[in-house]
């Protein structure tokens, strides 16, 4: 026996680390991943791979040699910044603006606060909001899903909801729009094209019950944003159908799920409180809708989320846990 | 029948009760002693004896230094050798008395048999004084004197006294032990204690983990058929045996901040304190022993103890007697690995509140400190409700009345925070010391009133 | 589109003549009434906030200075003399000269000295070490080695020795605030005189042990044998609870303690020639001879007289 060792209570710990949450949430990224190499084929891997390294990577450097301090390095969640990054990215995204997007996600959005746990907005968004108004025509084709369970030679189009957006701009409803791009609401639903993780719903809920069962999340920024949309969605759909579309499409498409089951859901910039958390997705939910309904913008997710993240440090500052005997 | 617990916060740690299956067994005696005057909450005790005197086991070596403090009688028989400053297992100097041991011979008038008696005396100043001449203290942590504790102040009414014998610390056996091989007496000195209360209702909260316990106890409950007794399933989680938490889960009150438990009528006793107010009571005989669990993580199953050890035996006596110092222990806790004490010198002296020594393994050293990502698993856990990184924050900012607006004063320091940090930062470290601060400053400014 | 920008310089310039009216008539409104001197003295202070002088920073200084008229209970230690005199001028008033202090660290228990004898594992904060436990060596009095004392100090003066683990103090840096002193759980920081060129003596130790368990603890701890209190002609050393200590204001830095001690737990720095163990102790030696002759003397002659 060598010298003891002392120190203040509790002397025991939980295994859970900060990096065996990330790579629970990479796990639970994993199946949405497959699906959309599977339907996207080698573009989205080459997407994917070169996010996900240039995040990593550019975490270590700015860390060791321009912050000089490698303890700040957090290796599992770069990695979970540059796939997010990746699966808000077209397939058919150049190399190089996945590279700018991991230098604006990790050397802006997270680095120049501090690191791991002091950025204000979500990494991953800040870099898609910034690729989007830079790079608009290459963020904006989305490739029609065809990779290696397709068959079909790769088509390159807008999203259902820009098709549509495009459409009401014009003064058409929707229904003239679905009928003028040969779609109905039945295939609507079956071949959404649109960015790697917006793809496969089912992947993102399976992936997103993990992450529930392993308690690394809760479930109430979700439940409020989809509940939000979807009432918002059905209110209006049902005013008039016509111009307003309804609650499943809007649930599905657009990145909303991978948006509230992994983006919205950012330990850092999410509120900490339960109650907090269902404000925070309430008005996410809120904010996607105008945008959708009203807004020049197809989608809104992203922006939503960005919109939410500033109001975190007064979310926190307004709900708190309920205290023992101060009722 | 449904199962008790607390509303806010909490963990759910392995439970790791080794030493369970393991008989109580009485410790041979060491040649020397070392009695501690401070070994209860309050002023320290003031020794009555001399060197050169000797003392027979029982007779009582100091007296109260003061309303909140208690009696320390001689766990032994011999010659008084020094008086003096020791370190205790902190490495603090504390005056202990030194005892040359020659021998286990009691002082008069302590009923030695076996025999249980049921018979509990009806003037409730002779079992107060029985209570408090014994030197009595609460047995699950705080050895708070005893007697203080079943005296409410004016105006204040008990409607219930809670037996704590949920034991939720992992590792720790003892309690179990005596409720298996000690229930009926335990259930007399709930009775005894029922009576001092102006004959409230009692409840004995044992955790679910213990299903032997809540059988014997159920069963002797039954047998002795004392009126409002009974016996209630905790849900295992810690900290349940938190007193506040333990008035929530078998009350569901709440104990105001700054208050005491006695202000929403409860009285919370350790079951060990159950049996000591028996001995004290029954059988006149003061508190020179208790039941104390040598086990840990790092070593094997034949090495787990539960012994039956008297006061001021040293800790490394007790280490011999379970076998040498396992190899990969890095850490020797007293008490539980969550709230316990490390040991910084095991030459100590065991106090009445000795519980246990455990050797933890690796498993025990701290890891790599990162940046918080505020995943608030620390405000989940608290079973204060309180903001630990929160805390923390404030704490490093230096920003005293934040803290006391945030509450640090309610922290009850059971590590449920620094459990479950992913990120492995010393919250708890941080919040004893801001809590320190903020309890210094109310009671100055309660005392300028 | 002329329209619009004529419209829009207008409408600025219009708004910006309202808000400067506003803004001006506010700051005349509200304007404080402060005595002048306020100022002046803060600009003369070293403005480094670092409550040393018992204030909350160099601004409140300045206006208890100015309310009470004096600087006889205010003093600037960061400043000194030279600033506490230009203070003086700006009020009209005396100042009396302080000696210049520096922080002395009262532990030499190094590493080789003072063995480790368990491994602390907690927050690095000395505060919570001290309250914890005695410490990671047999003495609970010494120096924790945390660095609390060098996170206080607002001046760069005090850093780790890495070789011995105990804080060293740069006496040009320190300027005597006592921050360090105060966030120092064990009290071992200690503000005595600078003495002339620097030059000072005192007791390197606070354990109050006894003897025999100071000196296992640590090798160069003051054991309270009380050699340096009976060698000192000056009357300057005391021992109280096993610990000597060196009055400042009466010791003439003979180093004749320091020569004694049998632990070395007495410093002198600064002394521009290392210390002459030898020769002291021959002096001292020389010195209880003559004594001891004069008192034989004394007798004999007392006797003569009686006889």
């Amino acid at each position: 026996m060598d010298k003891l060792t002392v120190s203040p209570s509790p002397h025991l710990h939980s295994k859970v680390s900060t990096a065996s949450i990330m790579r629970d949430v990479v796990i639970a990224l994993s199946p949405a991943i497959v699906v959309s190499i599977l339907f996207y084929g080698w573009s989205e891997i080459l997407v994917l791979a070169v996010s996900s390294v240039s995040c990593v990577l550019l975490e270590w450097l700015i860390a060791k040699y321009l912050m000089k301090r490698p303890e700040l390095f957090s290796g599992w969640s770069a990695l979970v910044t540059g796939l997010l990054l990746a699966m808000n990215l077209p397939s058919t995204t150049p190399w190089w603006i996945a590279v700018v997007g991991a230098v604006v996600a990790i050397g802006v959005a997270k680095m120049s606060f501090g690191g791991l746990g002091q950025n204000l907005f979500n990494p991953a968004i800040t870099a898609r909001v910034f690729l989007l108004i830079s790079f608009p025509v290459q963020m904006t084709n989305w490739t029609v899903p065809n990779g290696f369970i397709g068959g079909v030679d790769a088509i390159s189009g807008a999203t259902p909801l820009g098709i549509i957006k495009e459409g009401l701009k014009a003064g058409e409803s929707i229904s003239e729009v679905l009928a003028a791009n040969g779609m109905n609401a039945h295939t609507l639903l079956r071949d959404i094209g649109g960015s790697g993780g917006e793809i496969s719903a089912l992947a993102l809920i399976a992936g997103f019950i993990y992450l529930l069962v392993r308690k690394v999340v809760k479930p109430w920024i979700p439940l409020s944003i989809l509940a939000t949309i979807a009432a918002i969605a059905a209110i209006f759909n049902g005013i008039d159908p016509e111009h307003f579309t309804g609650p499943n499409f809007n649930l599905i498409t657009g990145g909303v799920l991978l948006g509230a089951l992994f983006m919205a859901t950012d330990y850092v910039t999410s509120p900490m409180s339960k109650w907090g958390g269902v404000i925070y997705g309430v008005g996410i939910g809120l904010i996607v809708m105008m945008i959708r309904y009203f807004g020049s913008y197809p989608e809104g997710m992203s922006f939503a989320i960005l919109i939410m993240n500033c109001f975190v440090p007064l979310i926190n500052r307004a709900f708190h846990q309920k205290k023992y005997g101060r009722a | 029948m449904a199962k008790l617990t607390f509303s806010i916060g909490g963990i759910h740690p392995a439970d790791s009760k080794l030493a369970r299956d393991c008989k109580i067994e009485t410790l041979p005696l060491p040649d020397k002693v070392y009695v501690s005057m401070s070994q209860h909450l309050g002023a320290p005790a003031k020794p009555v004896v001399a060197v050169g005197d000797s003392v027979k086991t029982g007779q009582i070596l100091a007296e109260p230094g003061g309303f909140i403090s208690a009696y320390v009688h001689s766990p032994v028989s011999g010659t008084v050798k020094s008086i003096g400053p020791r370190k205790d297992l902190a490495g603090f100097n504390q005056t202990h008395i030194e005892i040359d041991v020659q021998g286990d011979e009691w002082a008069e008038g302590i009923d030695l048999t076996p025999e249980l008696v049921t018979a509990i005396p009806e003037d409730t100043a002779f079992i107060l004084d029985r209570i408090k001449m014994n030197g009595v203290v609460g047995l699950g942590g705080a050895t708070f004197p005893t007697h203080v504790k079943l005296s409410p102040p004016p105006g204040k009414k008990a409607d219930c006294l809670i037996l704590n014998g949920a034991e939720c610390e992992p590792f720790l056996t003892s309690d179990f032990r005596i409720l298996l091989e000690r229930t009926d007496e335990i259930v007399v000195g709930a009775a005894i204690m029922q009576k001092v209360l102006g004959c409230c209702p009692c409840v004995i909260g044992i955790e679910e983990n213990k299903p032997e316990a809540i059988a014997a106890v159920r069963a002797s409950v039954a047998r002795l058929a004392y009126p409002g007794i009974r016996v209630e399933t905790l849900r295992k989680r810690y900290p349940q045996g938190g007193e506040k938490q333990l008035i929530d889960a078998v009350m569901h009150r709440q104990v105001r901040s700054g208050g005491l438990p006695i202000d929403v009528g409860a009285v919370v006793q350790n079951v060990a304190t159950s049996l000591a107010v028996y001995e004290a009571v029954q059988k006149n005989k003061p508190l020179v022993t208790n039941v104390l669990t040598v086990t840990g993580d790092c070593i094997s199953p034949d090495r787990q103890h539960n012994y039956l050890f008297r006061i001021g035996m040293p800790l490394s006596f007790i280490a011999e007697q379970a076998g040498e110092v396992p190899e990969g222990a890095v850490k020797l806790v007293s008490g539980g690995p969550m709230m316990g004490k490390a040991i910084a010198n095991l030459d100590a002296a065991t106090v009445k509140g000795s519980s246990s020594i455990l050797y933890l393994g690796e498993s025990t050293r701290r890891g790599q400190q990162c940046p918080c990502i505020r995943c608030g698993r620390c405000a989940d856990a608290c079973p204060m409700g309180l903001e630990p990184f929160l805390l923390k924050r404030l704490w490093a900012a230096g920003d005293d009345s934040g803290l006391e607006a945030n509450a640090v004063q309610d922290c009850i320091e059971c590590g449920c925070c620094q459990y479950s940090c992913p990120a492995n930062i010393p919250l708890l470290d941080n919040i004893r010391m801001a809590k320190a601060r903020v309890m210094g400053i109310i009671r100055a400014r309660n005392a300028k009133k | 589109m002329t329209n619009t920008i004529i419209w829009t310089v207008a409408i600025l310039t219009v708004l910006g003549l309202v808000l400067s009216l506003v803004l001006f008539w506010v700051a005349r409104k509200f304007r404080v009434e402060e005595d002048p001197r306020i100022d002046d003295i803060e600009k003369t202070l070293p403005g480094a906030n670092c409550g040393g002088c018992g204030f909350a920073g160099c601004r409140a200084f300045a206006d208890a200075a100015v309310k009470a008229g004096n600087l006889d209970s205010n003093y600037c230690p960061v400043g000194g003399n030279e600033v506490m005199a230009k203070v003086a001028a700006i009020l009209g008033c005396e100042v009396k000269e302080t000696a210049p202090m520096v922080a002395v660290v009262r532990c030499n228990g190094t590493c080789q000295a003072r063995p480790k004898v368990n491994v602390y594992e907690g927050e690095m904060s000395c505060r919570v070490k001290a309250s914890l436990y005695g410490g990671d060596t047999l003495c609970s009095f010494g120096c924790l080695g945390c660095g609390d004392c060098v996170a206080a100090c607002a001046f760069g003066a005090i850093s780790m020795d890495a070789q011995t683990g105990l804080p060293v103090v740069d006496q040009d840096k320190c300027t005597a605030c006592g921050k360090c002193a105060s966030a120092c759980p064990k009290n071992i920081i200690e503000l005595r005189p600078k003495g002339p060129r620097g030059m000072r003596e005192y007791v390197s130790c606070v354990n109050k042990d006894k003897g025999p368990a100071a000196r296992k603890a640590c090798a160069s701890a003051c054991i309270g044998c009380g050699i340096c209190a009976k060698t000192c002609t000056h009357q300057a050393i005391t021992v109280t609870d096993n610990v000597a200590w060196i009055d400042p204001a009466k010791c003439k830095l003979c180093r004749e303690c320091e020569a004694v001690c049998p632990t070395g737990a007495i410093h002198g720095v600064n002394f521009p020639k290392p210390l002459d163990k030898d020769g002291i102790k021959q002096r001292i030696e020389t010195r209880k001879a003559k004594a001891a002759e004069a008192a034989k003397a004394e007798a004999a002659k007392k006797e003569e007289n009686n006889g």
